[in-house]
């Protein structure tokens, strides 16, 4: 996937992404609202299941919640200054192979999920989990990892499918959500016996499987139609 | 041109789905467990073959747009997608009330086959409000033309995930594969299968039929009366 066809690809997306992450570290905008959005949702989700700490199943569909909706301000906010400042058009006029955008703003949405869960998950694990965190990291960090390949990729094609529609903000998270939720089922489901505890320290391999398959598909997928969406 | 055999096509479903109701009541057994209840199965599940069949038509058709670029296609998987989500609808509703009849609740999360449909259904819902977001009618095409590739691909995959997240709580019915289904239901749910097919291709011939006669006229209208005598096209999710 990561593939490009012309020469200098690698640049290209090096470039478009170096632009994005420096954009984010100037303006600070995207990120500290995801982690801000991250962490009222889980109070909200503590006055609303009347708990002080979850964990098993139950935690899992709270921690999948709550970076889901973070993610969708992300997904949303994606594409705005491309379209509001032509960066579309710029982006066009140059002699440069149109999936690289996917994958460098793909990457970009990955890395803001990164740091958002580098400080949501901790966040998670003093305030609402019942279980000790640390043991099962590793296999936690790999779902998680998972995951953002899922919301990334999809989160990409449908912010790059509603930028141009009237009602943007409302057509991106109602294409999105069908789409992730069987990733969300995987992750949600795979992160549960992590919750617990005790015992497993690893996700169940079915998860693990399903979720990768998903990424491979819909990395596939994305960046065989992405050029649609760009021609003008 | 959509029109030719529309007519020897509509009474092939005529035919086939009064055969398929007479075997329905007449010939095939009551089942064992549900009774007469189970009957519904003959209306709901080609329904819902057909709904889910159409929806990766659509994509299928979509993806040849994307190729060609070539209007028509984006006509024929608009109508293909309209008329499967017609047929999603009626799934649904049969559904629920088979649900309700033999398991006692409108709604039953632990059917894998029905929990992945109503994502498949909150997917494709989505289709015409994306359409009637963007103005521009070719982006329109276009930005159709890749939801519907992508979803045609999510519709499988989409059911191998949900599968693979239930255990099976209900024993499932009756399955498919046809292992627990006697001769004689197998042949009316083959049959009921091949009318509900047939109807969902009369419909898609019928609609894209009355498209392109309502084209023509605007187009033989504008040639005879002058522009000014065909009132300019309302923004509109479907191609025209």
């Amino acid at each position: 996937m990561r593939e490009g066809r012309g020469p200098g690809s690698w640049e290209t997306v090096l470039a478009v992404l170096r632009k994005d992450l420096l954009l984010e570290l100037r303006g600070l905008e995207v990120v500290p609202a995801m982690v801000l959005f991250a962490l009222a949702t889980l109070v909200v989700f503590h006055f609303g299941l009347n708990r002080d700490t979850v964990d098993g199943q139950l935690a899992a569909g709270v921690l999948t919640v709550t970076l889901l909706f973070a993610a969708m301000l992300g997904i949303n906010r994606l594409f705005v200054a491309e379209r509001e400042q032509g960066g579309f058009d710029a982006f066009l006029l140059a002699p440069v192979d149109r999936s690289t955008l996917l994958v460098a703003k793909a990457m970009a949405l990955f890395l803001f999920l990164a740091v958002l869960e580098v400080i949501a998950v901790p966040a998670f694990g003093l305030m609402l989990l019942g279980a000790p965190l640390g043991r099962v990291l590793p296999g936690l960090i790999a779902m998680l990892a998972l995951g953002d390949v899922a919301l990334a990729v999809i989160g990409t094609l449908v912010s790059a499918i509603a930028v141009h529609t009237r009602a943007r903000d409302l057509i991106g998270p109602i294409i999105g959500l069908p789409l992730l939720l069987p990733a969300l089922i995987a992750l949600a489901r795979g992160v549960g016996p992590l919750m617990g505890g005790h015992g497993s320290v690893w996700p169940p391999g079915r998860w693990v499987l399903i979720l990768a398959l998903y990424d491979v598909v819909f990395a596939l997928l994305a960046y065989a139609v992405f050029d649609f969406l760009l021609e003008d | 041109m959509y029109g030719r055999g529309l007519r020897g096509l509509a009474i092939a479903t005529v035919l086939t789905i009064t055969a398929a109701f007479a075997l329905v009541f007449f010939y095939a057994p009551l089942d064992a467990d549900q009774g007469f209840v189970q009957k519904i199965f003959y209306v709901h599940v080609p329904l819902a073959i057909t709904a889910l069949c159409g929806f990766v038509f659509g994509g299928l058709l979509g993806g040849l747009y994307l190729r060609t670029g070539d209007r028509k296609w984006d006509i024929r998987s608009y109508v293909a997608i309209h008329m499967a989500l017609i047929f999603g609808v009626g799934t649904l509703i049969t559904g629920g009330i088979w649900a309700k009849a033999s398991w006692g609740h409108w709604w039953v999360w632990s059917d894998p086959t029905l929990t992945s449909f109503l994502i498949v259904m909150l997917l494709f819902a989505t289709y015409q409000p994306l359409r009637f977001s963007i103005e521009d009618p070719e982006r329109q095409s276009r930005y159709a033309g890749v939801f519907a590739v992508v979803a045609g691909a999510f519709v499988p995959l989409n059911f191998i995930a949900v599968r693979a997240a239930q255990g099976y709580v209900h024993p499932r019915v009756l399955t498919l594969t046809g292992g627990n289904l006697p001769g004689s239901m197998r042949l009316t749910f083959l049959i009921s299968l091949v009318g509900m097919a047939l109807l969902y291709v009369t419909l898609w011939k019928y609609e894209m039929a009355a498209k392109a006669t309502r084209m023509q006229v605007r187009a033989l209208r504008r040639t005879l009366l002058g522009e000014d005598s065909v009132a300019p096209l309302k923004r509109s999710a479907a191609p025209s």
